[in-house]
């Protein structure tokens, strides 16, 4: 299957090709899967190669939206977000400039590479500045279709593409029911590549299951319809309880209890794969259940 | 001093700048950066901008890009004697009413190109800018930044000189308004920065406008130009 890299790749290609308002900004990063496209050469003036300068990365995507085009800037996470992070805030938010910002890596997709290529605070950090949708996808199709979404508007957005994610794809930009458990049964929201593993942590636990790949603009009336009850968990394959606040604001006139799962903040110090990381963390299905167990008391069992 | 004193935006030249400068002076603290960037600012709006506030969106004007926001009373009263924005509303300089800040917001100011206050910000801007006219096509209008030498410092500003140099952005136009405020300097001077990075460069005395006009209509084509505006500190 086609990884969202690729997907990315080539729905930038297509949009390169089709809409002379797109330009895409490089760090060297990306640089040669353009090139293997044929875009660079089909468009030599919208495909930009600023070398491994990432802070001028996105003062670049901002003059050109002061100009009317529609920037696209990509890196890995860290070096897309966290390096230049000023530049995004005043670059793109206080001067008001649309861009689409994606990046790879997520949180441990780069296990082995280190900390230095693991961004688990991107997401918390772009969502201090106004005005940023903020998408996760967990399926290339939904990678596909928000990228396409995302290209055609003038604002800020930011797609955050992973190796990991979930084995088929759902409706972008709304809140899915994917499983509806008994009346006041507890909830838990999986966000982007996490529902799988949700999925199978809660299979035979009598909880409603819901979905979503965008979590800024929050889904907060959708989500205030979809609550069951008085027990809400929210799981993110980012840094843990970046979506505490909106999650807790928009249950505001409930009670509740909030469970928020996500990477720690914590220096992991290990290698190895991505899959050896959200063990590490709690994120695979036998983590997130012992969490869930933890947080329900035991008393979830389907009948 | 009351506004009635300054001739209308059409009558005004040099001269009345220390009129409109007096309207702003609640804001002693920056007085030095101000007194220092006023004849840049004047050259480049008297003498080389093709812009006038009824073509400040006209896609073929220059553009200004201050990105030494720190200070900007004399590019406010230059703005004002231009026309760009009304004098009176200089008497509310920093107020939470009053489009004028101690640093630009370019949303609250017609005319006004970017917003700044944090160093290091607008020459990145600019070679986006720069880029953008070359993709577009429009070949006449020229982006034009202006920095200050203790602003140099920051590495985006070294980011954006190296690709601008390489690309050869020839629309690009940075001014270095020097006043000596680099905390260490810079050996072997600031032009050579640039022209290291492949632009043509030139330097004049601020306070002799025939000379920095003359350094600013320099370049060569297919290369940036960068031109060091040397003032008193």
């Amino acid at each position: 299957m086609e990884s969202m890299r690729e997907r990315f790749t080539r729905v930038t290609a297509h949009a390169l090709d089709e809409d002379p308002r797109i330009a895409l900004v490089l760090a060297d990063i990306g640089v040669d899967t353009f090139e293997r496209a044929g875009v660079t050469a089909r468009h030599p003036e919208r495909v930009i190669n600023v070398g491994i300068r990432e802070q001028l990365m996105i003062g670049v995507a901002a003059g050109l939206a002061q100009e009317g085009l529609r920037p696209v800037a990509h890196s890995y996470a860290p070096f897309l977000v966290e390096r230049p992070f000023e530049q995004i805030k005043l670059d793109l938010g206080h001067q008001d400039a649309g861009a689409v910002l994606v990046s790879i890596g997520a949180s441990y997709d780069a296990a082995e590479e280190g900390r230095t290529h693991q961004a688990p605070g991107d997401i918390a950090l772009l969502a201090t500045i106004p005005g940023f949708g903020l998408h996760v996808p967990g399926h290339p199709d939904e990678a596909g279709e928000l990228l396409t979404r995302e290209l055609a508007r003038s604002g800020r957005a930011y797609v955050r593409l992973s190796s990991e994610g979930n084995a088929a794809p759902h409706p972008v930009e709304q809140l899915t029911i994917v499983r509806r458990g008994r009346a006041g049964s507890p909830f838990v929201l999986a966000v982007g590549p996490t529902l799988d593993e949700v999925v199978a942590a809660t299979a035979d636990l009598a909880v409603t299951v819901a979905y979503t790949s965008t979590i800024a603009p929050f889904p907060a009336a959708e989500l205030r319809a979809a609550v069951p009850g008085t027990d809400v968990a929210i799981v993110e394959p980012y840094l843990a309880g970046t979506s505490a606040a909106a999650l807790a604001d928009a249950l505001r006139e409930r009670p509740h209890r909030l469970l928020a799962l996500g990477v720690p903040a914590v220096e992991l110090r290990r290698y190895g794969t991505g899959r050896q990381h959200r063990a590490a963390y709690g994120l695979d299905a036998a983590g997130i259940r012992r969490s869930l167990d933890a947080f329900l008391g035991g008393g979830a069992l389907a009948a | 001093m009351p506004s009635s004193t300054i001739p209308p935006a059409a009558a005004r030249g040099y001269d009345d700048l220390p009129a409109l400068l007096a309207l702003l002076r609640s804001d002693a603290k920056h007085d030095p950066s101000a007194a220092s960037t006023i004849d840049v600012h004047w050259v480049l709006y008297d003498r080389i901008l093709r812009v006038a506030p009824e073509t400040a969106d006209d896609p073929e004007r220059d553009r200004l890009l201050l990105s030494k926001g720190h200070g900007p009373a004399s590019f406010y009263a230059v703005l004002a004697a231009k026309g760009f924005l009304p004098a009176d509303a200089l008497a509310g300089f920093g107020g939470f009413d009053s489009p004028l800040g101690h640093h630009p917001d370019a949303a609250l100011i017609a005319g006004v190109e970017i917003a700044s206050g944090s160093l290091g910000h607008g020459l990145p801007i600019a070679v986006g800018r720069a880029l953008a006219l070359r993709a577009t096509g429009r070949s006449e209008p020229r982006v034009v930044c202006v920095l200050g030498d203790g602003e140099l410092a920051e590495g985006s500003n070294h980011e954006a000189i190296a690709l601008a140099g390489r690309l050869g952005l020839e629309r690009l136009l940075a001014v270095v308004v020097d006043n000596g405020s680099a905390t260490y300097g810079w050996p072997g001077g600031i032009a050579g920065r640039f022209a290291s990075e492949g632009w043509t460069t030139a330097s004049a005395r601020a306070r002799d406008h025939d000379a920095l006009e003359h350094a600013l209509l320099g370049g060569s084509p297919g290369r940036p130009h960068a031109v060091v505006a040397r003032v008193e500190a």
